[in-house]
This record gives structure tokens, C-alpha cells and sequence, in this order.
């Protein structure tokens, strides 16, 4: 056996692969051996660390230094400075943190306030090596069910912990499972949602990139509670570092025994397999990806019957997703109270955020239920830039709605976020300024409703369609009286009428919006304005006579020709030709330009 | 049947447990309005007019598939539903080509009458409409996507029940549409031309290309000879159009109004189907004799025949080479009929009126042409023969019962049943059997191959043979059966396949009835029964027993199977590509 | 994988491969690395350390390095750290004590009071 001092980990999740990470292992070992200390020293590559906005990530142990945002160039200093010599490099350290001193991965605000179940082992373990993933206890609890527990102890256990599901709807796990238990049925299956399609949110990318293990465990667990053999992870061909490590882990969980005939030397046998998705959103709803996975074109089938009736293939099936699945093993081996213990009233335990926007700290958080979203943008998230004041943020995704600054106080939890018009969604939180127009934002969403939606049912194929219709005329300036009825009427019939989960929750960014900010709309309805300046028809561009010095610079860089002037005349823009693109006002080194409503 | 006690409109009622809400509403005298709701073959819950409140549910629930069950409580008429289901009809009309006063559906169409029914007087959400290219390449059958609502009943028909699969819904959200593979027309793709789709369409999305003015133009021709043709499954079908019930026999109006037409003679394909069997029982006994290729599976049903042309070619050299009867028919008009009435076969029109689209591609068949000429040269559906007597203003239902005309005007009732189900194999057992036996059989009426059952078997003693035979009607269960054949599973004397459920009194050709009709009423067996009325009237029942068909061998062609009929009454088949790679 | 024995004993074998990684090192040796430990021949000195707590599995212990103490003429300097956070300093070091700084201290808990910074004072 080889012991090292010292263990680099280099985050391999797909944001570090994408700016370079692999390029940084090589380099790593090369200059590691080039000092001689490659027996000394190990590289690991492991899964997402979740402070995606500073990757590349390195983490070295046992120091825990974590270096953000490395080059390809910063890896010799690193293994000269830390690595031989024990000097910590510091100008690598978090930007967000006191540079005097050596950040750890624990000691940092972006990591003190989370709290990582679901995340536990993403950047800590080399998720290729099913042997790392038992060292951390893994499988300890597929164990321990099969060994001691009865399927209606699995449940009962699940059922105890408050477990809800973490792909949007917030179903209690237990009860789900037991009436996949209840079930008579000569097959049962077990199936995990790794569709995952908000825009902007990448939860259960990491998970399977950091930790696919879990996951794998877990179905084996509810394979073992609701009497089923198959499981099926039905995971987007998009993903493609997710599917390859997926595919490994289930590789090596299979040479073990730990998936297949006889588990444990007991009676339970279960296999896994992977279904690749061809990426159309929908097919996270529950039908449509099990009618997916049969091999039809996908699209959501009226309920009832439940999948836990009547599933994929008729049979009755449990969909998850993958991060209420990496949640299992520790509730059956820390126990349900434990788990219960964490969260709020009627939301138990932790979860995972994809941050993006406005925000400082764009990446992955795993906080307690309950935090409020101001502990997220301005502990965790470091804040908005630029010293811009927060507006409003989006929690789930486009099914979701927006959360204005009023009620930043808001714990969140399921039920929370409900009460507000919005949904906890499966974790996409997109942070949005002062510069935000708010019906821009629910254009933007329905814009991606109208692709995504299947088409099969009106409301939600003609419906949305004619809603973003109306707000595209509305951000125009083409908005009539009664857009804003009609809207309306739309988002209530669509959301009382359409055949899914997604066709319903649809018209939410608009509702939401309309509820927060309907002076928004109706300025931009009556007023013909846009106050914050997004909607490029609403508003134009004006050169202050007084500030300007006829330097020209404006015209030689405007790129249609729509500025004129002469020396000692102020320049003028003449607004028929002007298209909007704001190059003059980011030139002028007089900042004589501005935007005007 | 198990039943649960639920509550409709605060009405509360007993039903079986098995029932859906619309079902169970029903019964409670409440007619929920649905569009792609079709019983037994698309209950998908897709259009949202049939959503009503459900206690406790969150979003209103499509009454089309929501199950019933203990102390459920409904609601169908709340403000709440009505709103609902007026603003996703709005929807639809909004992305509906509203050209109702030339569509070919007018006054037929169920989104019309859910227009009406719920009194839209707005259409408040218009904006952009769908601007697709028509695909009316296929002789058969014309796809218009700007008037199609997307109920996928089509869909359903086509793959799940007749297991073709030309069609599937394509592209997502505002683009859906129904469409071919790689958006192909219809003429090159497997596509059957069965025509079930057109049938369960509820608007004019899907329709018979319309050769009315071809036939038009020819009885207006003092050069042609036009003469006209009708199969079976017409006239227990063809009073339908008029407002009569389903399963009215209407054969002696048809007639008449035909005449009236203008046409020069008005003949019964039947006595064609009765040459069929001469024919086809013919090549039954010899190849059960000589060691032929069996089973010997008909080949009436142009949609089957493509069909085995392109899924099943292994089965190509089991298909009779007997033409279908009305090609059967064209060629005998075209020859015998020409040269004994002094016509150049040049001068001879022959039109067909049929239950039936794939008719309309069958008749372009380069090699049904025994003549040097088509033997047929337009087919007419039954709806575009109604629709020519509307045309010229003939009032149907008053018209004076007339008889067909001589010489090609009589047929047995053998000929008649070939309309339903099992008929063709009914009729040839009634030949086959007097042929072997050489005396008249005691019971011509072979009921276990009648029926709706979708293959159906039995076992005929006949003299010295037990004949085993299969029937098998829509194509999905023809493919049930052929599978079990490759299987191995089974082993059959003769099959009887028909490409529609029901057989040929269910054609794609037929009276369109609305799904509030066709999800309760079953039409194919009404229709059959007006069939099989028109056999018992009949006083010949037996193909060999048809004096016409008898005069045919006497006067031309000898004998049944014979050089003269070979050359006239035979085809042959050659395998299809799916997809044809260029 | 038929018994949890075997899980259980995969699961140690790798933890102390990897144990690194957590919180529950129970003893910490760090080893002045900067220019003058270096040039007093402190590599040989932590790779020794490395090599003996490898002999004998030892997982609790990490081993880190770090930079000039101060002590120069003392290098090379190694602290010994306990879980409580006593630590003893032990000077000029070389391969063969750092060998018995791994058995008497670390493994049997006797402080190599020889090696040791308050001794070389005297």
C-alpha cells in the first residue's frame, strides 16, 4: 500500500473541465515527477466542488488549500512553492477571501454557511474509483438494508425522514415508495431523473460527475424497498463527463457484486442501466421520460394512473431524481432523525442550488431548508456586483417565479416558495439587479417554454405561444390595452388546463412577475418604457451636449453610421438608424452618452 | 363488472368501476365535449376540451382517461371548467385554417360543431397560424397540416391499430406537426392509402384526393363510354351521407341515382367478386392439390397487398394472383364487354365507386392495365359519390329503387359479403365446398368467420380436406397473424386479409361519422349487418351458381384459371423499400 | 461482493489511503521546508517520515511542510503535533531519527526527548 503526504484534488466536474482542468493534471504530473515527489504526492481527479465562477478548482491535502481560478502556467509554482516546499501560494487563494490567510476549503464564507449531503463526497473523492467512494462509507447502507432492514423499514425510515422529492415537486420519497411497495406486480422498476433541463442549473451534473456512486446505491435501496430488480438512469446525452463516469461506476459496481445477482449474499438482485436523453426539456416530466425510455417520442401521458400503478411499461415504477437519491444513504445510516433534524418544519434536510446571475459566487451551494435567500446572496454568493442592488431572484427555473427584494427574508423551503408564487423547482437560482427588466425576464422563460413545450396538448403548445406573443409586443412598445387581461386569462386556463406538470407551472414566470412588478408591465404597456432600460425598443440613446467634446469617437466605433458631427459641434445620433447596440456609450471617454427611457 | 358509487353535478350515480369520468357522465345524461377523444383507439388526454373539476385534484382533469373510483365527486359545468375549455378551443381555432366554407368537411367537422356547441363567438388570442405546404402527391389520400388540430388520432390509427406508421407527430411546441419521416409526402413513404386516417380525422386535415371532376369531364365527353362500378361496402354505407341510419341499404337508390348521373351503364362489382372466386377457389384447389405455395392469402384489399409489399415480402408469392374484383371488372369491360358491344376499348371509361382510398393507387398500377389501357380509370370513395349527387341535385332519399344493368348487373349474395369481414373467405368456402362435393351444401351461412374478432380461425370439413383458414381484418392484426405464421406458431389452408377493421363496410372511402358516433356506436357491425340482409335477400348466394359468371367462361374465357383468365383476371407483385435509400 | 466483510475491508484499506483527505488525522508532522531546512537536508528527513508511517500504515498521521520557523542553524526542524495540539520541536533531524521519531513518538507515545529543541538549548 502507498501512502502519500499530500493529495492534489482537480476538479473534473464539467465548468473545470471545460476551462482546462485536464491540461492541469498533466501538468501537475509532469512537474511533480520533474521534482521527484510523485511518490510523495498524489493527484486525484474528483467532482465539482460547487465554486464554479473561480474554476479551475485545486484542493491540496492535508493543508485543504484551495486554489481557484489556476492556470496551466500556475501549476509549476504550485508544486514548487506548496508542494516542496510547504509554502502556500496565496495569490491563488479565493478572490472573495482575506489573502493573509490559508483558505481552506472549510474556512471559506462561500463554504462556512453550506452544509453538504447530498454533496458530501463531490470533491473530495475520485468518483472513478468505486474504492474511495467506500472508504467514506459507501454501500455501507445498501448493507445495512439488505442485511437488516425489511422493505417496509426502508420506507418507513424514508417516510420518517421528511424526504421530499428534489426535482421540483417536493413529493414526499417515502410515500412515494410505498405505494410502489403496496404494488402486486410481477416486475417493478426503479428509475432516476437525471434530465436535468432548467436553464442554468446543474445539481444533478455534479452529483453524477462527483459522486455517481451514491446514486447507484440509492436506486439499489429503493430497488430493495419497492420489490423491483431494473433500474434505469435516464440522463442527458448533454452530459457527457456525467454519462461516462455514471457508466464507470455502474462498471465497477458490477465487478464487485454490488450490482447483479445476489447482493451481499442475499436474496435481492438488482441491475442498473443508463438511457440517454436527446435533451428535450420535457422529458423530465415523469411520463414523458418513462414514455422516453420505452422508446417513443417523449411526451407526458395523462395521470392517473401513477407511475407507482403504472409506469414504464406498465408496471409500477419510482422516478427520483438524482439528488433526492444522493440523499438515501446517509438518512439510512445517520438515521431519519438525524436527517429531520436539518431544515425546516415540513422541509427536511439540505439543497442544492445552481447560482447564477447578478451574484458574485456563481456556482453550486448545498444549504440547510430554511436559509434565507439573503444568507445566499450575501453570505455565500458574495453578494451582487458592482454594488448593484438585488431585484428580484428566480427559483425554479421556468416553471418557477420570481421572489422580489421584499422578501428576501424568506426562509426557503418548499412551502415558502410556494405561498410566493414561485416553486422550489429542482435548485436553479438565477439572481437578478437593479438593471433587470422584469418583463423581459418572463419573456426570456417563456420564450424557452414555447421550444420546450412537447406539443401535445393547446394550452400549452398554442397557449404559451400566444403569451410570449403579447410580451414581445408589450417589450416593443406595441403593447395594447388589455395585453395585460389577457395574459391573464391565458396563464390562469393554461395552469388550470394544461395535460402536465410543465404546462401547468408555465404561465408561473408571468404570474409571478405580473404580481411583483405589474407596474412594470403597465409602463411598458401605457408608458411605452422600459425603466430598466432592457427593452431596446423602449429606449434610446442621447449625446449630452454639454459633456461632449466632438472628439469623433463615438461616430468612428458606432457600427451603422448613425452618429455625425464636426469639431466644436456636439455630436448628434439620429435615432432611425440607430440600432440599439450601446457601443457609443461604452466608448465615450467622456461618458457624454446615455441611455434614456 | 365491479361498481363504484361517484357523484356528477351533484348527481349521484352507480357505474362500473372500469369507467372513465366521460363514460360515467354519459350515463348521467351529460355529453362532455372531446376532440381527439376516440374510443378504444386514442385515449390520450392531449386536446383539454373534455377537462372537468375533480375534488380534490389541483388542475382540471381530462374526463377522456381519468378513471373513476369510489365517492369521486365531478364537476363538468363550473365557470371554472367552462372558461377553460371556451379559451383552449379559442387556442386551436387560433392556429386553425378556418377556410370552413370550401373545406370538404364543412358541416361534418367537430371542431365546427364544438364551435358552436360552445357557442365561441371570438376568437380572442389570434396570432401566428401555421403556413405549411399540403402534401397531395399520394393518389389516394391528401394531407392539408394548417387545418390539422393536432388530436393524433391518425397517429394512433395508423400505428397503433394498423401498425403502419407513415405518420408520427414531428418537431415540438408551436412547430408540432403531423408528418412523414424526413417530412416526405405520402406517396414515398410505406403508407398504405388504407385511409383509416382520413375517417378518424375530425377536421379536414385528412382527406380522399377528389377525382369528382375527372369523372365530371368524362360524362360530359360524347366520345366515352362511361360506365360505373359499385362495390359492396357502398351501399350499406352510401345513405349515411344523406342523413339515414347507419346500416341503411340503399343499393336500388344508388342506382338510381347513379343513372341519373349520366352514366351509360351501372354495373355491380359484385359480380366481379363472384369471378374472384371462381378464380381464386380455383388457385386454392390446385395448389392444395399440386403442392403449392400455402397458405393462399387473398388479395381483394389493395391496402394489404402494398402493405405485404413492403413489410412482408416472404409472403408475396402466398398472395392470390387474382386481381382485386374491380380490377377484374375493368379488364372484363375493357375486353369482353367492348368487343361484344362494338366499343374501342379506347372509348371505355370505367369508373369505380368504392368504400376505399387505396383503390384510387391501386388503379394506377402500371400492370393492372391487361388492355394496353387502365382497367380502371378513376375510383371514387362513397363520399365523393355523395358528394356529386349533391352536386347535381339529386334528392337521394326520394329516389325510386332501380335495378343494375345488364349484362354485368347481377351478382350472388357471395359477392356481396365480400364487404365485411370474412366475407371473401365465406364466399369462396360456399364455391370450394359445392366444387369438391359436387352437391349443394345444407348450410352456406359460415358464421366463426364472421364477426369483429380481430383474427378469427376455423377448421372446414369439406369433402376430403379440412380446411383450415384464418381471417384476419386492419392491419395490425394481419400482422399478429403473419408473425405467428413466420413463428411457426401456426399453419393455415387460406386467409382472408382486408387492410380495415371491419373489412371494406369500414373503409377509408366511407361516410365519416363524428367521434360521438364512432366511440359508441360500432359502424363496421352495422354496416355488416346491412351486408349480410342483402345476402339472405339475394335469390343466388353462391358465386358458381351466378348465371353472368357462368356466361363469362361459357362465351370467353373458358374455364376458371384457364390462359384467357390469366391474362385478364391475374397480377403479380413485387417487393416495396420502406425508405429507399437514393 | 458477497459478505459485508468485504465491504468493510475494502473501506479501511482505501480510507487510509485517503484519509488524508478528512479532518481526522490524529497527529500532524510538519517539516520546515523553506531554503534552509532544505539546504540542511530536510527532504531526506520528510521522505523518511513518509517511508517508515507507510511501513506501518500509519493513516492518522499527515505529514506537511512548512516554511523558515526562525531557527536556521537548528534546521531541519519537524513539529510534531498532537490531536490536542501539544507540540513538540524536534531539531536537526536527520533520516535515521526521524525514523525513531515514528516509533517511540508517534507509534508508542514517548517524546524523543533527545532530538528535541529544549535539548539542544542546553
Amino acid at each position: 500500500m502507498q501512502l502519500y503526504r499530500a493529495h492534489v484534488l482537480v476538479c473534473g466536474g464539467t465548468g473545470c473541465t471545460s476551462s482546462n482542468s485536464n491540461k492541469i493534471i498533466t501538468e501537475l504530473e509532469a512537474q511533480i515527477a520533474e521534482n521527484g515527489i510523485q511518490n510523495e504526492v498524489k493527484v486525484v481527479r474528483t467532482g465539482c466542488f460547487g465554486l464554479c465562477a473561480e474554476g479551475p478548482i485545486i484542493v491540496v491535502y492535508p493543508e485543504g488549500s484551495m486554489y481557484t481560478m489556476v492556470k496551466v502556467e500556475d501549476v509549476k509554482e504550485i508544486v514548487e512553492e506548496h508542494l516542496v516546499k510547504g509554502r502556500i501560494v496565496k495569490r491563488l487563494l479565493p478572490g472573495a477571501s482575506n489573502k493573509d490567510q490559508n483558505v481552506s476549503a472549510d474556512s471559506n464564507d462561500f463554504f462556512a454557511k453550506q452544509h453538504r449531503i447530498a454533496l458530501r463526497n463531490c470533491g473530495v473523492i475520485n468518483p472513478e474509483n468505486i474504492d474511495e467512494y467506500i472508504a467514506f462509507d459507501g454501500y455501507k447502507a445498501l448493507g445495512k438494508v439488505l442485511t437488516e432492514m425489511t422493505p417496509q423499514e426502508v420506507v418507513d425510515v424514508i417516510k420518517k425522514s421528511g424526504l421530499r422529492g428534489r426535482g421540483g415537486g417536493g413529493f414526499p420519497t417515502g410515500l412515494k415508495w410505498e405505494f410502489a411497495m403496496k404494488q402486486e406486480a410481477d416486475q417493478k422498476y426503479v428509475c432516476c431523473n437525471a434530465d436535468e433541463g432548467d436553464p442554468g442549473a446543474f445539481m444533478d451534473r455534479s452529483v453524477l460527475e462527483g459522486d455517481p456512486h451514491s446514486v447507484i446505491e440509492a436506486m439499489a435501496i429503493a430497488g430493495y424497498a419497492i420489490g423491483a430488480n431494473q433500474g434505469y438512469v435516464y440522463v442527458r446525452a448533454e452530459y457527457p463527463i456525467a454519462v461516462k463516469r455514471l457508466g464507470i461506476a455502474i462498471q465497477q459496481a458490477k465487478d464487485y457484486g454490488i450490482l447483479g445477482k445476489n447482493i451481499f449474499g442475499t436474496d435481492f438482485s438488482f441491475d442498473l442501466e443508463i438511457r440517454l436523453g436527446a435533451g428535450a426539456f420535457v422529458c423530465g416530466e415523469e411520463t414523458a421520460l418513462m414514455t422516453s425510455i420505452e422508446g417513443h417520442r417523449g411526451e407526458p401521458r395523462p395521470r392517473p394512473p401513477f407511475p407507482a400503478v403504472k409506469g414504464l411499461w406498465q408496471k409500477p415504477t419510482i422516478l427520483n431524481n438524482v439528488e433526492t437519491y444522493a440523499n438515501i444513504p446517509q438518512i439510512i445510516l445517520k438515521g431519519p432523525e438525524w436527517f429531520a433534524s436539518i431544515g425546516t418544519e415540513k422541509s427536511k434536510g439540505t439543497k442544492v442550488f445552481a447560482v447564477g446571475g447578478k451574484i458574485n459566487n456563481t456556482g453550486l451551494v448545498e444549504i440547510p431548508m430554511g436559509t434565507t435567500l439573503r444568507e445566499v446572496i450575501y453570505d455565500i454568493g458574495g453578494g451582487i456586483p458592482n454594488g448593484k442592488k438585488f431585484k428580484a431572484a428566480q427559483t425554479g427555473g421556468p416553471s418557477g417565479g420570481c421572489i422580489p427584494a421584499s422578501h428576501i427574508d424568506t426562509p426557503i423551503d418548499y412551502d415558502s416558495l410556494i405561498q410566493l408564487g414561485s416553486m422550489m423547482g429542482s435548485g436553479g437560482l438565477i439572481i437578478m439587479d437593479e438593471d433587470t427588466c422584469m418583463v423581459d425576464i418572463a419573456k426570456f422563460f417563456l420564450e424557452f417554454t414555447v421550444d420546450e413545450s412537447c406539443g401535445k396538448c393547446p394550452p400549452c403548445r398554442i397557449g404559451t405561444k400566444r403569451m410570449y406573443e403579447i410580451l414581445e409586443r408589450i417589450t416593443e412598445g406595441k403593447g395594447e390595452e388589455g395585453d395585460i387581461e389577457k395574459l391573464e386569462i391565458l396563464a390562469k386556463n393554461i395552469k388550470a388546463s394544461a395535460l402536465c406538470g410543465l404546462g401547468q407551472t408555465a404561465p408561473n414566470p408571468i404570474l409571478s412577475t405580473l404580481r411583483y412588478f405589474r407596474d412594470e408591465y403597465i409602463e411598458h404597456v401605457r408608458d411605452k418604457k422600459c425603466t430598466a432600460g432592457v427593452c431596446k425598443s423602449l429606449m434610446h440613446f442621447e449625446i449630452e451636449a454639454e459633456k461632449c467634446k466632438s472628439c469623433g469617437i463615438c461616430a468612428k466605433q458606432c457600427p451603422v453610421k448613425a452618429i455625425s458631427g464636426e469639431k466644436k459641434v456636439p455630436y448628434v445620433i439620429d435615432q432611425n438608424k440607430c440600432i440599439k447596440c450601446g457601443v457609443c456609450m461604452e466608448k465615450c471617454p467622456f461618458k457624454a452618452i446615455s441611455k434614456k427611457a | 363488472m365491479q361498481m363504484v358509487n361517484i357523484t356528477i353535478d351533484n348527481c349521484k350515480l352507480q357505474v362500473p368501476a372500469n369507467y372513465t369520468v366521460l363514460e360515467a357522465a354519459r350515463q348521467a345524461n351529460i355529453d362532455i365535449p372531446t376532440l381527439c377523444f376516440l374510443k378504444d383507439i386514442n385515449e390520450v388526454g392531449a386536446c383539454r376540451m373534455c377537462v372537468v373539476e375533480v375534488k380534490g385534484a389541483r388542475s382540471l382533469q381530462a374526463a377522456c382517461v381519468y378513471p373513476v373510483s369510489e365517492g369521486l365527486e365531478i364537476y363538468t359545468q363550473t365557470p371554472a371548467v367552462r372558461e377553460a375549455r371556451k379559451v383552449t378551443l379559442e387556442l386551436i381555432l387560433s392556429n386553425h385554417e378556418k377556410k370552413c366554407l370550401t373545406c370538404v368537411r364543412s358541416e361534418n367537422c367537430e371542431l365546427q360543431r364544438l364551435a358552436k356547441d360552445l357557442n365561441v363567438k371570438d376568437i380572442r388570442f389570434e396570432g401566428e397560424s401555421s403556413n405549411l405546404p399540403i402534401d397531395d402527391l399520394s393518389p389516394s389520400i391528401v394531407r392539408d397540416p394548417n387545418k390539422c388540430v393536432l388530436c393524433r388520432r391518425c397517429v394512433s390509427m395508423c400505428k397503433n391499430v394498423q401498425t403502419v406508421g407513415a405518420i408520427e407527430v414531428t418537431e415540438r411546441g408551436f412547430r408540432t406537426t403531423v408528418s412523414t419521416a424526413f417530412n416526405k409526402p405520402l406517396s414515398e413513404v410505406p403508407c398504405v392509402n388504407c385511409g383509416q386516417c382520413i375517417n378518424v380525422c375530425p377536421v379536414g386535415a385528412l382527406r380522399e384526393k377528389d377525382d369528382v371532376d375527372k369523372v365530371w369531364d368524362a360524362l360530359a365527353n360524347p366520345e366515352l363510354h362511361v360506365l360505373v362500378q359499385t362495390a359492396p361496402a357502398v351501399r350499406v354505407a352510401l345513405g349515411e351521407e344523406f342523413g339515414m341510419p347507419i346500416g341503411s341499404r340503399v343499393t336500388g337508390k344508388m342506382v338510381s341515382a347513379l343513372s341519373r348521373l349520366g352514366f351509360d351503364k351501372v354495373f355491380d362489382t359484385d359480380t366481379a367478386a363472384d369471378l374472384t372466386i371462381m378464380e381464386e377457389g380455383t388457385e386454392l384447389l390446385n395448389r392444395i392439390k399440386n403442392g403449392g405455395k400455402l397458405p393462399l392469402i387473398t388479395s381483394c384489399s389493395p391496402g394489404w397487398i402494398k402493405f405485404c409489399e413492403h413489410n412482408y415480402p416472404e409472403f408475396l408469392d402466398n398472395l392470390s394472383s387474382c386481381k382485386s374484383p374491380q380490377e377484374m371488372f375493368g379488364a372484363v369491360l375493357k375486353s369482353y364487354y367492348a368487343e361484344k358491344n362494338g366499343i374501342d376499348p379506347s372509348k371505355v371509361f370505367v369508373v369505380s365507386v368504392m368504400p376505399c382510398t387505396a383503390k384510387k393507387f391501386e388503379a394506377q398500377r402500371p400492370e393492372l392495365s391487361s388492355t394496353g389501357y387502365p382497367d380502371v380509370d378513376v375510383v371514387l370513395t362513397t363520399r365523393e359519390l355523395a358528394r356529386m349527387i349533391k352536386e347535381a341535385g339529386i334528392d337521394f332519399k326520394s329516389l325510386p329503387d332501380k335495378q343494375f344493368d345488364d349484362p354485368m348487373g347481377e351478382a350472388s349474395g357471395a359477392g356481396v359479403i365480400f364487404g365485411a369481414t370474412g366475407g371473401v373467405m365465406e364466399a369462396a368456402i360456399r364455391t370450394v365446398s359445392e366444387v369438391l362435393s359436387g352437391k349443394p351444401a345444407d348450410n352456406i351461412e359460415y358464421t366463426e368467420v364472421r364477426g369483429l374478432e380481430g383474427i378469427k380461425e376455423a377448421s372446414i370439413e369439406l369433402e376430403g380436406i379440412t380446411l383450415k383458414a384464418a381471417v384476419a381484418h386492419g392491419l395490425g392484426n394481419a400482422r399478429k397473424l403473419l408473425d405467428k405464421i413466420k413463428a411457426g406458431e401456426a399453419d393455415y389452408h387460406f386467409i382472408e386479409i382486408m387492410a380495415c377493421p371491419g373489412g371494406c363496410v369500414n373503409g377509408g372511402g366511407q361516410p365519416i361519422q363524428p367521434s360521438v358516433v364512432r366511440s359508441w356506436t360500432d359502424l363496421r357491425s352495422e354496416r355488416a349487418k346491412a351486408i349480410y340482409d342483402e345476402d339472405k335477400a339475394l335469390p343466388i348466394r353462391k358465386s358458381h351458381e351466378n348465371p353472368k359468371v357462368k356466361m363469362l367462361y361459357d362465351e370467353y374465357f373458358g374455364e376458371p384459371g384457364g390462359h384467357k383468365a390469366h391474362e385478364l383476371l391475374h397480377t403479380h407483385y413485387a417487393k416495396r423499400e420502406n425508405y429507399p435509400v437514393e | 461482493m458477497k459478505s459485508l466483510a468485504e465491504l468493510e475491508e475494502i473501506r479501511k484499506r482505501t480510507l487510509d489511503q485517503i484519509n488524508l483527505r478528512t479532518n481526522n488525522q490524529d497527529i500532524r508532522v510538519v517539516v520546515g521546508m523553506a531554503t534552509c531546512g532544505i539546504a540542511a537536508g530536510a527532504r531526506p528527513v520528510m521522505n523518511a517520515f513518509v517511508e517508515e508511517l507507510n511501513k506501518r500504515n500509519l493513516s492518522n498521521v499527515a505529514v506537511t511542510m512548512t516554511g523558515c520557523i526562525g531557527m536556521c542553524k537548528l534546521e531541519p526542524i519537524v513539529e510534531v503535533i498532537d490531536k490536542d495540539g501539544s507540540k513538540v520541536t524536534y531539531v536537526k533531524m536527520t533520516a535515521e531519527k526521524a525514523a525513531r521519531v515514528v516509533v517511540e513518538h508517534i507509534v508508542n507515545g514517548r517524546v524523543c526527548t533527545e532530538y528535541t529543541i529544549a535539548e539542544a538549548d542546553k
